[in-house]
């Protein structure tokens, strides 16, 4: 009894998410600090597995950050997210899938708060008929773009050209796995594993032969905070709490992390920067840090993608370490290329954290 | 004005605050409360008391800039509250009266209102590489100084549309799509919220004797000692 007790919980937990027909929306963080990490996705979804994911170039900003930045009246925000919903309704779509995780957080509270208080769908839906003389369907389901690679995690191994295994020692790999906090801590039952246990990113790990590890601070925010970061004079309430990450983290000796939220990658990487600058400490091997990838950049590099296609080349915590151990083919020459293979200036190095 | 009222029509507040039972796990997993004099148990307490003039003094407060909204509180209230959500009606209140102009870090909301919403109705996203500039954020590294000097070069190499027509990430965002984030704005009352962030911060800005310019970065970059559990 307790048994089945255990597993109808976990059931609670588990998403059933479509395979295909997809309406696709952009992230803003995500498109200006990993945009290759959208192209490969999209990449991995239609080319590699011929799945269809729709973008429309009329898609905007859902208005997340600046919801979250308490900037715009919560009805501005709902009525930029049916905006997006009227868009995906045009095109034949029924169901949404996100970039970014603040985006999955932000449709995924609307959604639930119009169905506590119909009246509100009801002023949205006069307000975006107002304003723009559009009309909706709700979507049949939300999807963070990481539970679409978690669905197809095991067609990803089955292609893999490299695993998440030491080369040199034949051992798994030991990676943190980082999940954006507006993926299941507001709506646990809306995540794959809730809250508790998420497994979109772990589920990843364990299908390309890494080890996941556990550490004291596991779900704790990464430090972004909207405001803790966006000014300039809160930021060391962001740089704190990534710090309090690390430290944590430490003693576990991690190979790299892998995140699901754009800004997370962000801040697990430039703050390991920015902690070096200030205290000479840096977290990996031999003076370099700990590599931070999106999971788009993860199955990249699992199915053999190009490194420096896949964007790598512009995290600050050099990427080769664990380029390295897993056996991955690179050329340091074509590093720092613009299009068309133009040859740029590098750019300068970290005082303190190694880099090639 | 009975503020606990007014709180009270926050769709916000009526999913974010049920009955408190003081038990401060809340706190406890708190990563603004970690470094902040902050203490979500204190002021959904507060909340809880209806007393006007304490709720008030909470409006004009630096402690309810403090949160980061990423609502680890949600998940662990064996009650079901979001603190979190509380804080959010109760800034969306401090704004619409005027009172966040009292406290540094409510401040702040110039220069937020400012740099998010013209990113959104200028280019369509909230961040975007054309405002984010290296001098404010430092923090980037000298590798995104190096994108940022490279912008056209290194997106195009990453596959990204920059500026261009078409789908795409950081694809040129039409008139016509603006115009429509323009008159959602307008209807839903951002464009009135943003009018009025200008109006009271200018008043603020006249009454420190800065100029509209030095009241921004002033606001975006300054910090008083006093804000960190650390500190007296």
């Amino acid at each position: 009894m307790i048994y089945q007790g255990k597993q109808k919980i976990w059931s609670d937990y588990q998403k059933e998410t479509p395979a295909d027909g997809w309406f696709y929306v952009r992230s803003c963080i995500r498109q200006s600090f990993f945009p290759a990490s959208e192209k490969y996705f999209l990449a991995i979804c239609r080319d590699l597995l011929g799945k269809d994911i729709y973008e429309s170039e009329h898609h905007t900003t859902c208005g997340g950050i600046a919801y979250h930045c308490d900037t715009i009246p919560q009805e501005t925000a709902m009525t930029i997210v049916a905006r997006q919903f009227a868009l995906m309704t045009e095109a034949g779509y029924k169901n949404l899938v996100t970039s970014c995780i603040t985006s999955f957080g932000n449709y995924t509270e609307i959604l639930e708060t119009w169905r506590e208080f119909p009246e509100l769908e009801a002023r949205i839906r006069e307000n975006l008929w107002k304003a723009t003389r559009r009309e909706f369907e709700k979507p049949e389901y939300v999807a963070h773009a990481s539970d679409l690679v978690y669905k197809f995690r095991n067609e990803i191994a089955e292609r893999a050209k490299y695993r998440l295994v030491d080369v040199h020692t034949g051992k798994p790999l030991k990676i943190v796995e980082h999940i954006g906090c507006h993926y299941s801590k507001m709506f646990p039952h809306k995540g794959i594993g809730g809250a508790e246990y998420p497994c979109v990113l772990s589920g990843m790990v364990d299908s390309w032969g890494g080890e996941v590890i556990d550490y004291p601070e596991r779900r704790h925010c990464c430090g972004f905070g909207f405001r803790q970061y966006m000014v300039k004079a809160n930021r060391g309430y962001s740089v704190s709490n990534t710090h309090k990450k690390f430290e944590s983290m430490e003693p576990y000796h991690p190979d790299a992390i892998i995140t699901n939220c754009p800004g997370c990658p962000y801040f697990l990487d430039r703050w390991q920067y920015v902690i070096s600058e200030q205290t000479g400490k840096t977290y990996g091997q031999n003076g370099f840090g700990i590599p931070v990838f999106t999971y788009e950049e993860l199955a990249g590099l699992v199915l053999g993608y190009d490194s420096w296609d896949l964007g790598l080349q512009i995290h600050q915590v050099a990427v080769e370490p664990l380029l390295d151990k897993m056996g991955v083919q690179y050329d340091p020459a074509n590093k720092y290329l613009g299009i068309d293979k133009e040859k740029l200036m590098k750019p300068a190095l970290p005082s303190c954290l190694k880099c090639f | 004005m009975n503020y606990f009222e007014e709180l009270n029509k926050d769709y916000r507040f009526k999913e974010g605050f049920h009955t408190c039972i003081n038990c401060g796990t809340c706190t406890a997993v708190c990563p603004a409360a970690e470094f902040y004099k902050y203490d979500p148990r204190k002021i959904v307490s507060i909340v809880q008391t209806k007393d006007n003039n304490a709720i008030e003094a909470l409006l004009k407060s630096e402690t309810i800039w403090y949160c980061g909204e990423c609502m680890s509180c949600v998940t662990r209230c064996p009650r079901k509250n979001g603190p979190g959500l509380v804080i959010m009606a109760l800034r969306d209140l401090s704004i619409r009266l005027g009172f966040f102009t009292e406290s540094e870090k409510g401040r702040q909301i110039y220069p937020l209102t400012k740099a998010l919403n013209g990113n959104i109705l200028n280019y369509g996203y909230c961040v975007h590489p054309e405002t984010f500039k290296y001098k404010d954020h430092p923090e980037s590294g000298p590798v995104f100084e190096w994108v940022l000097n490279n912008k056209k070069q290194v997106y195009g190499r990453l596959g990204a549309n920059y500026q261009g027509k078409g789908p795409g990430a950081l694809r040129h965002i039409s008139q016509e799509d603006l115009d429509e984030l323009k008159a959602i704005y307008d209807v839903t009352g951002g464009t009135e919220r943003l009018e009025l962030v200008e109006k009271y911060s200018q008043a603020k800005a006249e009454q420190m004797g800065m100029s509209m310019e030095e009241y921004t970065e002033f606001t975006f970059s300054h910090c008083s000692p006093g804000h960190f559990n650390n500190e007296d």
